[in-house]
């Protein structure tokens, strides 16, 4: 039987506000427990919410971003549920209408293609607190510094037909609430979380088959895992004569498999209804445009600029312009080195491997872009070869100073002297003089490979230091001759 | 519609009220003369009418994005019947 593989998403992204949405509490991370937790986040009798502007702002912000319906009128519904870190036993939410409506987001598969990725919705809601279930005599601990943090919930259709996409997809949301500055997207602080809802059907029908929602995943590879090791356990238990029951699920990474949660159906029966203590929030048209004015460039657009001002490929403008931090090192690169694709090359690979051994993100780099550019500017000089480079960049990497100086204190600077050169390369063939017997006895096709053994014996006796270009065009020279 | 005697206990239930024998038939009669209410507003046709999300003319005022509590943690937890560590303790829930 052929499988098809239906995934919506629902993805919780924590609004970066200095305050929450109903409440003046902070909102910083990490802070010792309840210091963060007024009375309005404690649920006290007699307290009123009162709506953070600035949530309200950066969620029209994400609407405009992927293109949809902002409502002129939102209303806030209290969603009802009991769990000791939720103090007033229901969550304000947003139900019947959400501050932004459907739009669109495309992302990029594999083979370069886009997919245009549905988004139902996207409404506010505030956080819940964290329970802590180690060991207090029997009892669960409750920190509520998180309780009220402003939450943009956004809802995918089920669009998405393999775990790759559902994680392209999650990967173009983070970087997109990246480039608005309306949520850090640190995923292992909690500020971005996935619930994945996987279903499967036989290929060809139309209905879907019944879904199962995965809890809370955390992390980009972990929700690939999830999502595939769902799909087999729904393809292998459809297979044995079984029903998928409905349910929410969680993940557990060590033993790579999903377990049952609870069962979804009281759970989910919610009784959302107003909420009487907040009013209908009205979204003036001169106020959205303002907000439209205030968009930054977004990762659609930067890619395709970079392909059509730089002329990059569709790959590297993607990987690129995948955070705005990093397209903005390149551009930084790119404009004091003066070739883009250069840049772009030293970017993705030395720079990229570079970061990937120390752990860090581009803008903890101990290499600036002020640096790498005035290397490419030497690169292009010919004051070193791109082999030399490495050198210089792995010194610049340990802080040892700008390209310049690396260069004049570790005596790098590329011979381009001819004289010099080939002087060298008479001492080279001198002490290879067997093998340049051979090579001239040789036929043309074998001379390929001896010929770069003199390159190298060469490259060798100048630490490298020697043109390459130049060392070529003499050494045939005298080979030949 | 009217309620059963187990619809309100499914209700009380995902209230967390606990009701005993003797109450749910009064609290089973009293909510159902409720819904009797709303079955007759539910008649009235309402074509063309925006529903209402709330019985005041107004809309909500937003405040600035400023944080103006600090931490009265102590005070607050001094009322808690239970605390370690400043974290509120509660009955083990696990899911």
């Amino acid at each position: 039987m052929q499988w098809e593989v239906v995934i919506g998403l629902e993805i919780h992204t924590q609004l970066a506000t200095q305050s929450k949405i109903f409440s003046g509490s902070a909102t910083t991370f990490g802070s010792e427990p309840n210091t963060q937790a007024s009375l309005v986040d404690l649920g006290m009798p007699g307290v009123l919410p009162v709506l953070n502007q600035e949530a309200v702002r950066m969620a029209c912000m994400f609407g405009l971003a992927i293109d949809a319906e902002i409502g002129p009128r939102n209303v806030f519904a209290r969603k009802n549920y009991f769990y000791p870190d939720l103090p007033k036993g229901y969550q304000i939410s947003q139900m019947d209408l959400p501050i932004v409506g459907k739009g669109h987001l495309d992302i990029a598969l594999e083979d370069g293609t886009l997919k245009r990725i549905g988004v139902t919705r996207a409404h506010l809601e505030e956080d819940a607190g964290k329970s802590l279930h180690e060991d207090f005599n029997g009892a669960t601990g409750i920190d509520l510094n998180r309780a009220g943090t402003p939450l943009l919930e956004i809802v995918s259709e089920p669009d998405m037909r393999s775990a790759k996409e559902a994680v392209a997809y999650v990967k173009a949301i983070h970087a997109l609430v990246r480039y608005l500055g309306i949520c850090d997207g640190n995923m292992a602080e909690g500020s971005l979380r996935c619930d994945c809802n996987v279903s499967v059907r036989p290929k060809g029908q139309v209905e879907f088959g019944t879904r199962c929602e995965i809890k809370n995943v955390n992390s980009f590879r972990f929700i690939e895992r999830a999502i595939n090791s769902e799909i087999q356990r729904q393809i292998d238990l459809i297979e044995d004569g079984g029903k998928v029951v409905q349910e929410t699920r969680l993940y557990d990474p060590n033993k790579d498999e999903t377990r049952s949660m609870r069962s979804k159906e009281e759970a989910n029966d919610y009784r959302y209804f107003p909420d009487p203590d907040l009013l209908p929030v009205v979204i003036e048209p001169s106020f959205l445009e303002t907000v439209r004015a205030s968009l930054p460039e977004l990762p659609t657009q930067k890619v395709e600029r970079f392909q059509s001002q730089y002329g990059l490929s569709a790959y590297d403008a993607n990987v690129l312009a995948s955070s705005r931090e990093q397209a903005d090192y390149f551009e930084q690169v790119a404009s004091i080195g003066g070739d883009a694709k250069l840049a772009a090359n030293w970017v993705m690979v030395e720079l990229g491997s570079l970061l990937n051994k120390l752990g860090v993100e581009i803008d903890q780099s101990p290499v600036s872009a002020e640096l790498l550019g005035g290397m490419l500017q030497r690169i292009r000089d010919n004051t070193i070869s791109g082999k030399i480079a490495k050198t210089v960049f792995e010194a610049m990497a340990a802080g040892e100073g700008d390209a310049d100086s690396i260069i004049e204190s570790k005596g790098l600077k590329q011979v381009t002297d001819t004289g010099a050169i080939d002087k060298m390369l008479d001492e080279v063939l001198a002490a290879n003089a067997e093998q340049v017997e051979q090579y001239r006895a040789a036929d043309e096709a074998k001379r390929g490979k001896m010929f770069g053994f003199f390159v190298g014996q060469a490259m060798k006796a100048s630490k490298g230091k020697a043109n390459p270009g130049q060392v070529n065009q003499l050494l045939k020279a005298k080979l030949e001759g | 519609m009217a309620l059963q005697r187990c619809d309100v206990e499914k209700i009380a239930h995902l209230a967390r009220l606990g009701l005993n024998e003797g109450e749910l038939p009064r609290i089973t009669d009293a909510l159902n003369s409720i819904l009797g209410l709303v079955d007759q507003m539910q008649a009235v046709d309402t074509t063309g009418i925006e529903p209402l999300a709330h019985p005041l003319e107004a809309t909500q005022r937003l405040r600035p994005d400023q944080v103006t509590e600090s931490n009265q943690r102590d005070r607050y937890q001094a009322v808690a019947p239970s605390t370690e560590n400043g974290l509120y303790l509660v009955p083990k829930v696990i899911e």
